[in-house]
């Protein structure tokens, strides 16, 4: 004998009349009122394995970025007059449905004037869809991909503001192509890569880059995330014959290779290390990183940005790092001075972020069909500053000092 | 007997037909919350379709879901869509067969660790893949179709699921699946294939999952292992699927809808505290309602008589740790 069905027919009762009512209850959207403030909204990775980067590149800079409107008394309208930021935050945990809800969220219903993008390439990509659908203006700064120009197009309201992974590699391998001919090192290569997003786009431009500058690879290897032991490989890479050492590592490995390579007295005469190396504990108080190279970078006679370090230092309590921190803050800076031009109509502001000029924290800033083009592709720490060294011709740029100068120990 | 069957299936065809008309009515954040919602209720209702009767606690969920996400993210370009979809479902069943007769005989706490790796073991495979050929570990989907169009799709999905679930519950092969969940030595005695039957329904519920995860991946644009390998899908799964409880038609559904509304509520009024609220809320509904919704709903409202198939409040969690003090 089977179950009767009587049975089943009060839970489907109760499921139906939860889901009615929850529907119901929702919060329906609110009228249009008088404008008192300007609503800007963001869903950010404040937990999970994504927070670590956010917490450094993304969340200060929103924070320094809103307390400073709010020291100015609020965000410049055309007319003169200024209007207060309130702000709605969520926290995606780390998870791509969860950021693609939240700003779904702060779009349809809490209606936001603006949305601050998310960290992270594969999240910026994830809710681009969106800022598009709903017509925001999408900042994308922490996002490498070099397909930036085919989602300009697919995205018009879109900026990409971190460049594309053959742009770094590029600028490496035009280094080290100098270096040679300087004969300062030989063209043999040591290459190690984490494999997640970062480490194999770059490491697969790096490949093409180095095989059109003639430069010989001996060694390249990938390893998984969350690899603690980095001796094996440092070991293998001290045994080859190269003069340079390059890793596409995440910022726990970029702290165990460097001291792995300490240990083992592995004193290659370029030593390049991925995400990390620009975070002001790697190299601010320690001269062991001298010389140590790798992505972004700063121009340290550039007042504006000296001015921006220290007000992040006094607002966080810690530095920004020397990569993306800048440029976020730098591409707030640019929408603030956008409203301030053409006001909160989302189209007129997407289209002045594209065409026009504007004086922030880099110094004149002005996007090239949506991208930010003007980058320190790869910078070295000289005493005790992460500078910028490529591309070379760019003002401000310091010369590379190699070979780099063994570890202190 | 069956004037009420079919005032059921009345109420529940008028409910799916208010549903399916539910995205011109409503706006596109709602749109965007009766995805998550279908999406959850129809991997609740599949993970209950294996995990309820056998009591073998799955934690591959996410491992059949990111396999479904990962094929229409590597095929969407060269097939039509509905083909992407049964690649899909082909290549997750593939895999629940191979891994249903390798694993099912595993009993209890080493079936979950068992599947809690195989989610992890695919992710690694997938990266190894796309790190060693492809060169690139992202990719993209561009569709052109809207939320909606996703919304239906699951729609459809969901009510197949539970009409395969109500139609095992009252068939043969539903209560081969009880008594294999009581008793695997007197199901041999009756001559029940146990073999053959678990590995049928663990494939079905396994393709059922992964068709959800192919849906479900336009709406992220951008793929990688990371992303469609989420452990914590597999978790929220399981618990919806008990808190509602995993032996009733409706059971994971009760389950799914209040903790999805939950989750989605708590994180839009109280993102910085999310996980402390969750926490304590876990450990209040294992009070309050031991033996999930569904049970505690028939207890209240359904004067429902003791069946002596079943094992009425008790869930499958506890009865779970009842085997294991035996």
């Amino acid at each position: 004998m089977l179950e009767p069905i009587g049975g089943r027919r009060a839970p489907f009762l109760l499921l139906s009349t939860i889901a009615l009512a929850a529907l119901a209850i929702w919060p329906a959207d609110s009228a249009a009122q008088e404008r008192s403030s300007v609503k800007i909204g963001y869903a950010v990775s404040k937990t999970g394995v994504n927070a670590g980067g956010a917490g450094i590149t993304t969340i200060p800079n929103y924070q320094l970025w809103i307390d400073n409107v709010k020291k100015a008394g609020g965000l410049e309208m055309p007319d003169g007059s200024r209007l207060p930021i309130e702000l709605i935050e969520y926290d995606d945990r780390s998870s791509a449905e969860e950021v693609v809800r939240a700003v779904e969220r702060l779009a349809a219903q809490d209606e936001v004037d603006f949305i601050l993008p998310p960290w992270g390439t594969g999240f910026n990509l994830a809710v681009a869809p969106l800022f598009d659908r709903y017509g925001y203006p999408q900042l994308a700064v922490s996002a490498v991909t070099d397909k930036a120009p085919d989602f300009v197009e697919r995205w018009p309201r879109s900026f990409w503001f971190l460049g594309g992974g053959a742009d770094y590699t590029d600028a490496l391998a035009n280094l080290l192509v100098n270096a040679r001919e300087a004969g300062t090192i030989g063209d043999k290569v040591a290459m190690v890569s984490v494999a997640d997003g970062f480490g194999i786009d770059l490491v697969t431009a790096a490949r093409e880059s180095f095989a059109e500058a003639d430069i010989e690879v001996v060694y390249d290897k990938t390893y998984p995330v969350g690899t603690t032991d980095f001796s094996p490989m440092v070991n293998e890479a001290s045994g080859t014959e190269a003069d340079s050492f390059v890793a596409f590592s995440y910022p726990p490995d970029t702290f165990a290779l460097t001291q792995q390579a300490q240990v083992s007295g592995y004193n290659p005469k370029v030593f390049y290390l991925g995400v990390g190396v620009g975070f002001p504990a790697y190299g601010e108080e320690n001269p062991a990183a001298e010389g140590v190279m790798s992505l972004g970078g700063i121009d340290p006679t550039n007042e504006a940005n000296r001015d921006y370090r220290r007000r992040h230092h006094e607002l966080t309590g810690q530095g920004p790092d020397y990569w993306g921190s800048v440029i976020t803050y730098a591409s707030l800076e640019m929408l603030q001075e956008a409203i301030k031009r053409v006001g909160l109509d989302r189209e007129a502001v997407s289209r002045e972020l594209s065409t026009g000029t504007f004086q922030t924290v880099l110094g004149e800033t002005k996007l090239e069909n949506n991208q930010l083009r003007n980058l320190w592709w790869a910078g070295q720490w000289q005493n005790g500053v992460f500078v910028g060294i490529a591309p070379p011709d760019r003002p401000g740029a310091a010369t590379p000092r190699l070979p780099k100068t063994p570890w202190k120990n | 007997m069956n004037g009420r069957l079919a005032l059921v299936f009345a109420v529940a065809l008028v409910a799916l037909a208010a549903l399916a008309f539910a995205p011109f009515y409503l706006g596109r954040y709602q749109i965007g919350l009766l995805i998550g919602l279908t999406g959850y209720v129809t991997l609740a209702s599949a993970w209950a379709l294996f995990s309820g009767p056998t009591r073998y606690v799955s934690l591959a969920t996410v491992a059949f879901f990111g396999i479904g996400a990962y094929t229409v993210a590597a095929l969407n370009e060269v097939l039509p869509y509905p083909l992407v979809l049964a690649a899909a479902a082909a290549i997750g069943l593939a895999v629940a067969l191979v891994v249903g007769l390798s694993t099912l005989r595993l009993a209890g706490v080493y079936f979950v660790i068992f599947t809690f790796g195989l989610a992890e073991l695919v992710r690694q495979l997938v990266t190894w893949y796309e790190v060693n050929v492809t060169g690139t570990l992202g990719r993209y989907i561009f569709m052109s179709f809207g939320p909606e169009q996703i919304y239906w799709q699951l729609l459809a999905l969901m009510t197949i699921t539970l009409l395969i679930s109500w139609w095992i519950g009252r068939n043969r092969l539903g209560l081969a699946l009880k008594v294999i969940g009581d008793d695997e030595v007197v199901a041999t005695h009756c001559g029940i294939d146990i073999a053959r039957t678990k590995l049928a329904l663990f494939a079905l519920s396994a393709v059922i999952i992964t068709l959800v995860g192919a849906i479900q991946a336009p709406r992220w644009t951008y793929v990688e292992p990371g992303i469609v390998f989420n452990p914590t899908l597999s978790f929220l799964t399981l618990i919806m699927a008990l808190l509602g409880g995993a032996n009733r038609l409706w059971g994971p559904a009760l389950g799914a809808v209040p903790l999805f509304l939950l989750f989605e509520w708590l994180s839009a009024r109280f993102p910085d505290h999310y996980s402390i609220i969750l926490g304590l809320l876990f450990i209040l509904i294992v009070f309050v309602l031991p033996g999930g919704v569904a049970a505690f709903a028939e207890r209240t409202f359904g004067q429902r008589k003791p069946d002596p198939q079943t094992y009425g409040a008790e869930s499958a969690l506890s009865r779970d740790t009842a085997d294991a003090r035996r």
